[in-house]
């Protein structure tokens, strides 16, 4: 088991070099010298400019500016960004917001999306069933943007029940309805996966073998059918952990919301290279971990896999 | 040997056994031979007409292509002409759906938007398709450590997620143009189907066919190109229909984070996030291209699930 976590974490690593090497080149180096692109139309001074190409490394050849940016993220001394303000304290700032939001998604995605695929798949081809559908690929269809805009304006208009926007410090309650939104989509993937697979696993031999040694239904399903059933759904929520992070840009900006999507985003738009890169990296080992535990979820649902050597 | 006749007499022996003609097994058993044997293309094709799921997303698409291809003819009016003194006029005669913040004519951004979405779209498939196809396809087909770096790529882009390497790259390239926009989601969004065509190539090279057509001396392209593409190209091409309605969504999102297509195009992502100012006083702007956004990227999910199913020989039902 650790020899398996210990491969993992080996594979992990040319990943996180390749992604971190992309983000760094596409940050700092796409749209030509940033040093210049921060200055803007206005002339700037040469010391300043020297000063800054020091700060930030610039002097040095790309790949070695790469490889001390990995030092100061393996350090933890990410530095400060263009605006002066050091990136570890802005990062520190929105990461609480994002994560309960990120919380209620997952819980959302999981919790109701599991249930609503179990109802579908034991009801395949009946009205609770078609109707699940139906849900799901309405949910699918709308870009969570639009999502965001029809919950503003049914609950925070025409019902008055949740703050349009959430503003600074945000309470769990306020997050509530950002949160069902980020989930939306991720609730309809893991409503078809589930059911597909709750609808399969349904009619093999053990679920048979157990309804007929006399165990009560809802043991059946919890204990054989269930379990049997949530590999593929475990998967996608691991790898949808990832993906949850970026729709957090899409999410958080229609709601207003103080966290790390609306951070990412406002550093994009003014051009802030090392926050990009800092940021982009944090998402990069979210993932990555994410996915990792998932593999090892496989083992405590499926006995039957072993993690070789 | 007993005849038909004899045996319809049921000799009384402890082994007894039921000629096949009297068994349900017949049915069970029973293969047309009579016709030519269909190809997994055409039994497919059979069983989709017959799927109402498919015709509706395939008539819904056939109406969005119309509408992207002749716009004119479901509205006279300019979509890039606005009359501030017309703004924000409820649905009427002249204007069917209202006039927005701008005094542009609601419908007619709403029709003239299909074609930007679908253009986008279909070219984004394409180009994603072609990039994640190509590698996926040689990945899996060469094998070793060729397959083990492209592997390892594909892993690194598939850490940075569509939405956010757009973003990324979109606001570092200025202006955007469709073409940039098509650009930019096909250079992240090829990971998927490069998976995919990585998987359905493994497990066809290692087919008979593919095997004899090695032995009789074709050369590798020719094997790949004529044998191996052919038969792996299913799933990829359910993929690639979903994909084309990931891509409209992404290009809508690009255009509300104000980073896609510039104010002047016309584009249901850009009026969708206009309308998000007028939500009190307009919502019909939020409504219209809202709505247009979701059948469009639903008729296109719609169709790649029917596919699947029609490609799916243990799905289908005779």
């Amino acid at each position: 088991m650790l020899w398996y976590i210990g491969r993992r974490l080996l594979q992990m690593i040319p990943v996180f070099l390749g992604a971190t090497l992309i983000v760094y080149l596409m940050a700092f180096y796409t749209s030509g010298d940033p040093i210049l692109a921060l200055a803007g139309d206005k002339p700037i001074s040469p010391a300043v400019e020297q000063q800054l190409r020091e700060q930030y490394n610039l002097d040095q050849p790309v790949l070695v500016q790469w490889l001390l940016y990995l030092k100061s993220v393996l350090t933890f001394d990410l530095g400060v960004g263009f605006n002066g303000r050091p990136i570890w304290d802005q990062i520190a700032a929105a990461f609480p917001t994002t994560f309960r939001l990120a919380i209620i998604a997952v819980i959302v995605e999981t919790i109701f999306g599991v249930i609503a695929g179990v109802i579908a798949g034991l009801r395949k081809g009946q009205l609770i069933d078609t109707t699940l559908l139906m849900l799901s690929l309405l949910l699918i269809a709308t870009p969570t943007f639009v999502l965001g805009f029809l919950a503003q304006f049914v609950f925070g208009l025409q019902l008055g029940i949740a703050p349009i926007n959430v503003g600074r410090d945000p309470s769990w309650q306020n997050l509530l309805l950002p949160g069902f939104v980020l989930g939306g989509v991720s609730f309809a993937y893991v409503l078809r996966l589930t059911r597909t697979s709750i609808a399969e696993t349904a009619g093999a031999d053990h679920v048979r073998t157990a309804t007929a040694k006399g165990l009560s239904r809802g043991g059946v399903v919890t204990r054989h059918i269930l379990r049997n059933s949530l590999i593929p759904v475990v998967t996608f929520i691991g790898a949808d952990l990832g993906a949850l992070m970026g729709g957090a840009i899409v999410t958080e900006r229609v709601f207003n919301v103080p966290g790390i999507g609306t951070l990412l985003f406002s550093s994009i738009v003014s051009g802030e290279a090392p926050m990009i890169v800092s940021l982009v990296t944090l998402l990069v080992i979210i993932f990555l971990l994410s996915n990792l535990v998932v593999d090892l979820l496989y083992g405590v649902l499926d006995p039957r896999i072993r993690y070789a050597k | 040997m007993p005849s038909d006749a004899q045996n319809t007499r049921r000799p009384r022996t402890e082994h007894w056994v039921a000629p096949l003609a009297e068994t349900p097994l017949q049915e069970v058993d029973a293969a047309d031979t009579t016709g030519t044997p269909r190809s997994l293309w055409a039994e497919a094709g059979h069983s989709l007409i017959r799927n109402p799921v498919f015709v509706i997303s395939a008539l819904l698409i056939l109406f969005v292509l119309f509408v992207a291809a002749f716009p004119q003819v479901f509205s006279g009016q300019d979509p890039r002409y606005g009359d501030l003194s017309l703004a924000n006029q409820k649905p009427g005669a002249e204007h069917p759906f209202g006039t927005s913040r701008q005094g542009y004519d609601i419908l007619a951004r709403t029709v003239w938007g299909a074609r930007t979405s679908v253009v986008i779209g279909f070219f984004a498939m394409l180009g994603s398709t072609l990039i994640g196809g190509t590698i996926g396809a040689l990945a899996g087909y060469l094998g070793g450590w060729f397959d083990e770096v492209v592997s390892r790529i594909t892993d690194i882009f598939f850490a940075v997620p569509l939405i956010l390497g757009a973003i990324v790259v979109a606001t570092r390239l200025g202006e955007m143009n469709l073409w940039t926009v098509v650009a930019v989601l096909s250079v992240f969004g090829w990971t998927n189907i490069a998976r995919i065509m990585r998987g359905a190539v493994i497990s066809t090279k290692s087919q008979d066919y593919v095997t004899s057509s090695v032995a009789l001396g074709a050369s590798s392209p020719a094997v790949l190109l004529k044998h191996v593409i052919p038969n792996a190209i299913a799933p990829v091409i359910v993929t690639a229909t979903v994909n084309l309605g990931v891509f409209i969504v992404a290009e809508a999102t690009l255009s509300f984070l104000g980073v896609g297509l510039p104010t002047s195009a016309v584009s249901w992502g850009g009026d969708i996030s206009d309308a998000r100012d007028a939500l009190r006083t307009q919502p019909s702007m939020l409504f219209y291209p809202s709505v247009a956004l979701a059948i469009t990227v639903l008729s296109f999910i719609m169709l790649g699930d029917a596919v699947r199913d029609a490609l799916d020989p243990k799905a289908r039902k005779r």
